[in-house]
């Protein structure tokens, strides 16, 4: 189920040249701002919360989410140059499982390990808030890549799409509508981070086990469909 | 058309142009200032998928739908319940909607620009009279009047809706004129950002992710950095944190200057601060023109 050499290539499309800088320059801005808010208020809970899982959270990890989501399909379908990668005898649901792979590892590195580290400096994990905000990220991480994975093989515009879904659908409306919120990848793993960790500022409007299963059925059904995506996948012109 | 095959001569002063029998063109020579016209016209068609496909209509159709909807509504409330003034000023209004702005920005700058590094087609447009300067004027102006009608719209329905529902002519004229003039700039200010974003990456999806993440991202940082500032005690640096990302500079210079609603937590800029918005706004879209000009000097060449 796991291609060494597809991962390679798929890492190598990711982080190559100067794209593995672009995407650091996320993480490290929330680092930053936690050493600047550090320096300007002092450690305080609250506003660890509010910078983790305002900022972290619901901003930079599912944009890291999309960016690694589409990038490890789209942009090779985009090109064409996904016919040379799937004539070889690989089955497409081993392509599309190594590049998931690829993709969750990238989001955490690239999102859950400077939210530890942000934590961390933050309030030094008073109230286990870095820690469960990690555990939210890497949740987080898993969904998110598997869902823009798919979106990267079902459409040519996968990364507006991500985007709308996560700043329109869960920042908007999610802090519109509370309905929004349960089917947002966000309350799920924050869920899952409120019940590892049992603090009072981590919480979820959705029950551990409605987040679970979504998690895992979001997931698993986002990677299945993408490998039948991949499996009848048709070259078209542009646009 | 006989042709005459060229005889297999060493290298010398035997070499001469054969006429293979294509026509010449002799009529009208329309010139620099109609193909930079042209190019002008086609990308803000492009910008609203006009003469695209039906699909890449769907999504700047969609938001500029989600633009003008909640003005729409506002002024149905405003005419329904016999308000006085309208529940959202105009310079306010372009940042509460900044989501869709930025969306609206990070999609369709690089598909004013990276498909033409992509699919190398840069070349030729400089094969035609036009300069550098021209094509990047073009695109600029382009991109800034696609926002600018994006933003524009809105207002235009709210001052409508405000002179239906009789309220006062001179004081909703006087925030039409500064909302108009406050996205105006914001117009500008984004196109010349996500254009200079977008012309660094043929990949129109890293272009998209790129522009979003400077939007969205340095937006979310002051603003949390800006709350924290205001909560310890030093409400005096809350003006000069909103410096640091464009939707908060717009912010700022429509409530300093063009006496808007403040947007920030505490007692806003004040009018000098409003100067320095000002400028920093000019400057960063002289910085964008600048650097596309410099891009645009060897790219593709």
């Amino acid at each position: 189920m796991y291609d060494p050499t597809v991962a390679r290539l798929t890492y190598r499309a990711l982080l190559g040249r100067r794209r593995a800088l672009i995407l650091g320059i996320l993480p490290l801005l929330l680092i930053v701002i936690s050493v600047a808010v550090r320096a300007l208020a002092g450690a305080d809970d609250q506003t660890a919360a509010d910078l983790l899982g305002g900022l972290g959270l619901a901003t930079m990890v599912p944009i890291i989410g999309v960016i690694a989501g589409t990038g490890a399909i789209g942009p090779e379908i985009d090109d064409g140059s996904v016919v040379y990668l799937l004539s070889k005898p690989i089955k497409r649901p081993t392509i599309i499982f190594t590049k998931l792979i690829v993709a969750i590892a990238v989001t955490m590195v690239f999102s859950a390990l400077p939210t530890l580290i942000a934590g961390f400096i933050l309030n030094g994990n008073g109230q286990q808030i870095a820690v469960a905000y990690t555990v939210a990220a890497l949740v987080a991480s898993i969904a998110y890549a598997a869902l823009f994975l798919l979106l990267g093989t079902v459409s040519r515009h996968a990364v507006v799409f991500g985007l709308v879904y996560a700043l329109v659908w869960e920042a908007l409306f999610g802090s519109l509508v509370p309905g929004a919120r349960t089917l947002s990848v966000q309350q799920w793993s924050l869920a899952v981070a409120h019940k590892v960790t049992g603090g009072e500022l981590v919480t979820s409007d959705v029950s551990l086990t409605t987040a679970t299963v979504l998690l895992i059925a979001v997931t698993v059904l986002a990677t299945w469909y993408a490998g039948q995506k991949l499996r009848s996948l048709t070259l078209a012109g542009e646009e | 058309m006989a042709v005459e095959q060229p005889l297999a001569t060493p290298a010398g002063d035997q070499s001469r142009i054969h006429d293979i029998g294509y026509r010449g063109y002799d009529g009208p020579r329309l010139g620099r200032g109609y193909a930079r016209l042209s190019l002008y016209s086609q990308t803000l068609r492009g910008s609203y998928g006009l003469g695209r496909s039906v699909k890449s209509k769907v999504l700047p159709m969609l938001l500029f739908a989600v633009m003008c909807v909640p003005a729409a509504i506002m002024v149905a409330v405003a005419v329904a319940t016999k308000a006085h003034d309208l529940p959202v000023s105009y310079t306010r209004y372009a940042i509460i909607m900044q989501a869709v702005i930025s969306l609206y920005v990070a999609s369709q700058a690089p598909q004013a620009v990276s498909r033409d590094l992509r699919f190398k087609t840069i070349p030729l447009y400089f094969s035609r009279p036009i300069e550098t300067a021209d094509y990047v004027q073009a695109k600029f102006a382009a991109l800034a009047s696609a926002m600018f009608i994006l933003t524009g719209a809105p207002l235009l329905v709210l001052y409508l809706g405000a002179l239906l529902a009789k309220m006062d002519f001179a004081h909703q004229s006087k925030g039409f004129g500064q909302g108009l003039v406050s996205v105006a700039l914001l117009s500008l200010l984004f196109a010349g950002i996500g254009l200079v974003i977008a012309s660094i990456t043929p990949r129109r999806g890293f272009g998209i992710a790129a522009v979003i993440a400077v939007l969205i991202i340095s937006y979310g940082a002051v603003s949390t950095l800006q709350a924290i500032a205001d909560s310890r005690g030093s409400a005096g640096a809350v003006p000069w944190i909103g410096l640091f990302s464009p939707v908060t500079l717009i912010g700022g210079l429509s409530a300093g200057l063009l006496g808007g609603t403040n947007t920030f937590p505490g007692d806003g800029p004040s009018h000098a601060q409003g100067v320095v918005y000002l400028l920093v706004v000019l400057g960063v879209i002289a910085a964008a023109y600048g650097l596309l000009l410099r891009r645009y000097k060897k790219v593709g060449l």
